[in-house]
């Protein structure tokens, strides 16, 4: 389908671009010196408001038809087709169309290496009616180089947004620095990278990688909140397979090394990838329309038709009878979400958490979740740092947490110590302590250990800590704690009957006030609605600080 | 036996149980159900408005199923398999006496033919709600049965009467009764060790695999021989008789549509029974029943050629699944009147007294693939379910409910992830023109759609409805998606009073142009150059979107949809997947 919607789409420019003017010039690249131009500009007596109206129209068509239909070829929008389709209809408004880079070196002050606007669409526009910045790299021009001029229009976007409080969106699909500026191009990046760290936790910034993005280019996707991708057309990588190759003597494809699939499932660079562009873009639709613009924005609200008190039945029944069953946490979470519709965030990678957003009577939510399915809902290095960075979003925003809580513990081993769990199992439990967005927690079956404090529990703050019928909050399973208490000596079945009827069920937690309420599990949407509107007005602030210092 | 059966009635006649029964009548005070699923609750029912106490039994795995909630007292019996829970006597017995039930009602399957546990509960001084064990022995060996039938004078399929010895006896009796032939094993059922022969070849083939799968499944190798009819109709009458001597006939079920010999759908009456044949196939059944004191329910199934010509197949000495369709046209409670002969009273009720009112359909929804050889069994979770009670004259019997698992155990075959369902199936069959017609045989299914179930084969209307539909469900998506309600979305939102959107949808068979113009929640859509007009609430929340498309009403279902425009709609009962999209995107 898309296939044919990327087509569909650019015929549509096609014909618009055949309309291309009677006053351009019969062959732009017939320009051999200053001089022929000086020439063509005189005796062409063209006024002001022609050669505006020429240059606006160059810049329309960024590197020139053929290197459109290249782009094209290799399955990918235009950069002006793909901010046209993220934004609303009629709703963009262009800056800097007529910037050019400054370089004169290696023949690069020729007017046919000119390009107007330069190698990257800059501007604001609504998505569904709500104000984003977005940049949008044109790799048609000079492959989409960074040049002084490119990021010096970013720069100008990024600073508007944040004076204003609106997300920034960049659609990256570049080749890197632009070589011929040099250290010019060093500076732009460094330039964004600080606008990125200043916004960082004041807006929203989101990235789309439609293309290459290798180099320095990639820290600052890195940096923005949220990084998604387009499957095989997208490569993030610090260095390209040949560097790799003659570096460590590697054989990589770019694919391997830092495809969709590389970053979503093993590196975790990426949140997300989509099938292309239109799928992707129409998928960044939806998912601005889940968070705030800016940091003191209210959570966004969306009219609701699913009723706010409906029980769902199937919770009842969800959670195995057996402990060491597993089960789906979407499944939980999709049921109780408005209408079904959870936006999950890396959905391939720590598969052993849940992260994403939903709505709740219209008011989005973040949702983190142990997922009993995948190594039994434990928490590892990897789990760790996906919820932590998630929560830590969340509450940048203001943005309620609910938190579903299946955990066993932190998963023990040689690789999880060496790979320094101690510290990344902290940045969770920094993150959910620090965080002062409202939380409800929702224990569902195990709550073991220091895991469970981890997990939004009552003790770091939580607003509302209820537990299932099915929950057992306890230091540790019955079998391990049986032989720490009795080291082999008595009977151990007993003695394991014994800890399962003391520990494994909901009223330890209950009885000290550490969970607020056993609740029956088909109540569990129709609670969290009302709570929600009850911790609407929560205000709640931590000691002055000039940071905090999670351990990185 | 699928766990997931529900049956959804549609009885033309508007009172449920029109007959009266005194509620001062002394009855049991406790009755154990041995069953699980729809048929337990269906029993609970009757014995709720009884008076009576009940005790449902189930395996771990259904601790927290339907029929064990609806109880008042529930006993586990063992493990998932059912050879350890459900079939397992000593379990059950042992619950019988811990609760103090007075008597057990079977349902069908699992015990109710058992005749073990007839005795076993006459030994404990228990009452079996069914038929005693004289009748159960009698009508549960082909071969004995058919002899009954025939003393009794109830017309059989010409055949060989006894078990056939070897292959050339096969032959010998394969000719003097006329082929084609059905060689079928004498302890079988289900399909298993029956074929087909229409000559002698054929014969001698069939008669080596029948035995060997009848020893193979059933430890039994005897083999009869009868006639085989060709395109015959599958036609039962329910039976119902007392310990008094008197039997009644409550008129006949359809039976016809059948898979792999399963029931799919049936109603009562039959179109195509005329009032003289349904009162000698009636009279033949009772006498039949007669002969071998049969007290209580009971079906007799007939086969029935093209030319009214009947044939006593077998006799089921249950309660059958599909016996709703009579109640609803008889106005009888089935469960009742067994529960009140197996106390002992006359049946309350002259063969005049049951009448024919209106009519009734019953669908079987099974959790299964119905594009595979019409139906395969699925299973997983219910995440959704939700029973139309809201159309007038629906009756459900149902066993599960949002949240139930359709578990491996009972069901036979493979597993898979998601559950799917034959309601698909069900609504095409009950809308073709053949079964509107009353043309139908127990070869229905496979001459009507030879190359398997495709699902429906939309007419030109049906098409432009259905992409008018997904047009319009994308265009209320888009709007819903503009609705923000939070304060301080500081720039008030530009383009939301846009009336008109051009899409492209995209079906099966290529991208269609669609041009919807919203009023309200009144959409106009021009679908490949004509008008249609749709309303609906939109909803979108809710899984079924009731949409009114110029003046029909539908409801369709909106499966799932995403923010790329792809859409799964289910619409006139099959699922279609489409893509729905802005034209251009400016």
């Amino acid at each position: 389908m898309a296939a044919g919607l990327v087509v569909l789409c650019c015929s549509r420019l096609l014909r618009d671009c055949s309309r291309v003017s009677k006053y351009a010039p019969p062959v732009w690249a017939a320009f051999r010196t200053t001089e022929e131009r000086r020439q063509w500009y005189s005796v062409s007596n063209l006024t002001i408001q022609e050669r505006i109206e020429q240059k606006s129209q160059r810049a329309m068509l960024g590197g020139g038809q053929h290197r459109i239909d290249a782009q094209h070829k290799r399955g990918k929008l235009t950069a002006r087709e793909r901010v046209q389709l993220l934004l609303d209809p009629d709703s963009f408004v262009e800056y800097d169309k007529f910037v050019e880079h400054r370089c004169s070196d290696f023949g690069m002050g020729t007017e046919d290496n000119k390009f107007p606007g330069d190698s990257v669409v800059t501007g604001q526009g609504r998505i569904n009616g709500r104000l984003v910045y977005v940049f949008s790299q044109d790799f048609t021009v000079f492959g989409g180089s960074l040049s002084g001029a490119h990021a010096q229009k970013v720069c100008k976007i990024m600073d508007q947004a944040l004076l204003v409080g609106a997300p920034v969106i960049g659609l990256n699909d570049s080749g890197g620095a632009r070589i011929q500026e040099g250290i010019e191009s060093l500076a732009g990046y460094a330039d964004i990278f600080l606008r990125n760290v200043l916004s960082s936790g004041v807006i929203p910034q989101i990235s789309l990688i439609m293309g290459p993005c290798a180099g320095g280019a990639v820290y600052s996707p890195a940096l923005t909140d949220f990084t998604f991708m387009v499957k095989d057309t997208s490569f993030l990588f610090i260095t390209g397979p040949d560097v790799v190759k003659s570096v460590t003597n590697e054989d990589v494809t770019q694919e391997d090394l830092g495809g969709a699939k590389t970053h979503t499932a093993i590196s975790g660079v990426a949140h997300k990838a989509f099938e292309n562009d239109v799928d992707a873009l129409l998928n960044l639709r939806e998912f601005l329309n889940f968070i705030p613009l800016n940091n003191k924005d209210p959570t966004p609200i969306r009219e609701c038709q699913d009723p706010c008190d409906r029980l769902v039945p199937s919770l009842d029944t969800v959670v195995p009878l057996e402990s060491t069953k597993a089960y789906d946490m979407l499944e939980i979470v999709t049921a109780i979400a408005d209408e079904r519709d959870f936006f999950e965030l890396m959905p391939n990678y720590a598969k052993n958490i849940i992260i994403g957003f939903a709505r709740m009577n219209g008011c989005t939510v973040g949702i983190v979740g142990n997922q009993p399915k995948v190594a039994s809902g434990c928490l590892d290095i990897n789990a760790s740092v996906k919820g932590a960075r998630f929560v830590r979003f969340c509450d940048a925003f203001n943005i309620p947490i609910i938190t579903f809580v299946d955990v066993p513990g932190f998963l023990p081993g040689t690789s999880q110590e060496y790979g320094g769990i101690i510290k990344h199992g902290a940045k969770l439990l920094y993150a959910f302590a620090e965080a002062t967005a409202p939380k409800i927690t929702v224990i569902t079956r195990k709550a073991y250990g220091g895991a469970y404090d981890v997990m939004s529990s009552k003790h770091l703050r939580g607003d509302l800590n209820y537990a299932w019928p099915t929950a057992e909050v306890a230091v540790m399973g019955a079998k391990g704690a049986v032989q720490i208490i009795f080291k082999g000596k008595g009977n151990e079945v007993e003695a394991e009957a014994e800890y399962v009827e003391t520990f494994a069920n909901p009223f330890p937690a209950a009885v000290r006030g550490f969970v607020d309420d056993i609740i029956e599990p088909a109540t569990t949407r129709m609670r969290i609605c009302r709570d929600l509107e009850m911790l609407a007005n929560k205000k709640q602030t931590n000691p002055w600080k000039k940071h905090g210092n999670i351990p990185l | 036996h699928a766990s997931f059966r529900s049956r959804c009635s549609f009885a033309v006649s508007r009172v449920l149980y029109s007959t009266v029964y005194d509620p001062n009548e002394p009855t049991f005070d406790k009755i154990l159900i041995a069953n699980r699923g729809e048929i337990a609750c269906r029993i609970i029912k009757t014995c709720k408005k009884m008076g009576i106490k009940t005790v449902a039994i189930h395996s771990d795995v259904d601790s927290s199923a339907v029929h064990v909630k609806m109880a008042d007292e529930a006993s586990c019996v063992g493990p998932a398999p059912t050879n350890k829970s459900y079939l397992n006597l000593d379990a059950i017995m042992e619950t019988i006496q811990k609760t103090g039930a007075q008597a057990v009602h079977p349902g069908y399957g699992f015990l109710s033919e058992n005749k073990e546990f007839a005795r076993r509960l006459t030994a404990e001084g228990v009452t079996f709600i069914g038929p005693d064990t004289h009748a159960i022995q009698a009508m549960g060996d082909k071969i004995e049965s058919k002899l009954i039938a025939k003393k009794a004078q109830v017309s059989t399929i010409p055949g060989y009467d006894g078990v056939v010895k070897d292959a050339v006896e096969a032959v010998k009796i394969a000719n003097e009764i006329g082929y084609p032939v059905m060689i079928k094993a004498s302890a079988g059922g289900g399909g298993k060790g029956m074929r087909i022969a229409w000559n002698d070849d054929e014969t001698r083939e069939g008669f080596r695999f029948s035995s060997q799968e009848a020893s193979s499944s059933f430890g039994d190798d005897r083999l009869l021989i009868e006639k085989f009819i060709d395109n015959p109709r599958h036609i039962e009458i329910q039976i119902l008789g007392d310990k008094h001597g008197n039997a009644l006939w409550l008129n006949e079920r359809e039976c016809s549509i059948q898979r792999r010999n399963q029931k799919v759908v049936e109603e009562a009456p039959s179109t195509f029974l005329d009032p003289e044949t349904r009162r000698a196939m009636g009279e033949q059944a009772v006498t039949l029943a007669k002969a071998v004191s049969y007290s209580s329910a009971g079906t007799v199934e007939f086969l029935v050629d093209s030319k009214k010509n009947f044939y006593f197949l077998e006799m089921n000495t249950r309660l059958q699944v599909e016996h709703p369709v009579t109640e609803c046209i008889t106005g009888l409670d089935l469960v009742q009147e067994m529960i009140r002969v197996a106390k002992g009273y006359p049946l309350g009720h002259k063969q005049a007294d049951i009448p024919i009112n209106g009519w009734a359909i019953e669908c079987r929804v099974y959790a299964e693939d119905p594009y595979k050889s019409f139906g395969l069994p699925s299973i997983g979770r219910l995440s959704q379910y939700k029973e139309p009670l809201h159309v007038p004259n629906v009756r459900i019997d149902s066993g599960i409910e949002e949240g139930s698992d359709i578990s491996i155990y009972y069901d036979p075959m493979i597993s898979k992830v998601r559950v799917t369902h034959n309601i698909p199936l069900l609504r095409e069959v009950i809308i073709h023109p053949r079964f509107v017609k009353g043309d139908i045989t127990t070869n229905f299914l496979p001459e009507v759609y030879p190359d398997g179930f495709k699902g429906r084969i939309l007419s030109d209307g049906e098409h432009e409805e259905l992409l008018a539909t997904a047009g319009s469900i994308y265009v209320a998506s888009l709007v819903k998606a503009q609705r923000f309600l939070e304060k301080s979305t500081r720039i008030p939102a530009a383009k939301q009073d846009q009336k008109s959107w051009e899409l492209s949808v995209q079906l099966d068979d290529g991208v269609h142009s669609v041009t919807v113009s919203r009023s309200g929640s009144s959409y106009s859509v021009e679908v490949d150059g004509k008008t249609l007009n749709v309303t609906s609430e939109w909803n979108l929340a809710s899984p079924l979107l009731p949409v009114t498309i110029d003046d029909t009403h539908r409801i369709v279902q909106c499966l799932s949809r995403d923010a790329a425009g792809n859409m799964k709609i289910q619409y006139l009962g099959t699922v279609v997947s489409c893509c729905s999209t802005l034209k251009c995107f400016r």
